[in-house]
């Protein structure tokens, strides 16, 4: 189910107010954020995020693709290495 | 047999049911072409006039994604979340299911044939 246009996408406040900044004085570095659930919105292009996974911060450059999901979707939680194989045991 | 869109050659069918050979076309699109189109949805497809089957596709190419067009608008939908390295590319990369099911059990269709799995619990039992 999507959510109702009546409230516009979800954006993080604090994370957009802090793209705004930079977007102000032009300058470009790595945010870094826990906002997963935060849309990314057209104004974040071009910007890199630290995005955390539950363990550390990965690097997320937003390209023009990625309007309209999610800063998480870029920031995988989980890590398969892989089952079984030679001598694992 | 008559021709739409160049290959699809629907059978002896209804029309109604003939059209949804097409891909991209399911019950819903055919009632709504044999309704635009003017065209009797039971009238077996074979009994079509010429200009009828013209009317159908011209609707078709007016209004609606279908065929070719549609399976490349698809694959460029998949191939676009595999580039941007979302969550959803990655389960298309590793043939996986996308939308959150289980993997434990089940995802047959995504994953394929089951492969046994030697020591694994219950190997036995299967004998």
């Amino acid at each position: 189910m999507g959510r109702s246009l009546k409230k516009g996408p979800y954006v993080d406040l604090k994370l957009y107010l802090k793209v705004e900044k930079q977007n102000d004085t032009g300058l470009k570095e790595p945010i870094t954020t826990w906002a997963r659930a935060c849309t990314i919105v057209p104004e974040f292009v071009g910007h890199t995020f630290m995005v955390h996974n539950g363990k550390q911060h990965l690097k997320v450059s937003v390209t023009e693709d990625m309007v309209g999901h999610k800063l998480g979707e870029f920031s995988p939680t989980r890590n398969f290495r892989g089952h079984g194989g030679k001598g694992k045991k | 047999m008559p021709r739409l869109l160049g290959v699809d050659i629907p059978a002896d069918r209804p029309t109604i049911i003939s059209l949804t050979y097409l891909y991209g076309v399911g019950e819903k699109t055919a009632r709504e072409l044999c309704h635009k189109a003017g065209v009797n949805p039971q009238a077996r497809a074979r009994d079509l006039q010429e200009d009828e089957v013209a009317r159908i596709a011209a609707l078709l190419d007016k209004d609606y994604t279908v065929e070719g067009q549609l399976r490349r608008q698809v694959s460029q939908n998949i191939s676009r979340l595999r580039d941007i390295a979302s969550y959803r590319g990655m389960r298309h990369r590793r043939g996986l299911p996308v939308r959150g099911q289980r993997t434990k059990t089940n995802a047959r269709t995504r994953k394929g044939p089951k492969k046994t799995v030697a020591g694994k619990k219950g190997v036995k039992d299967l004998r």
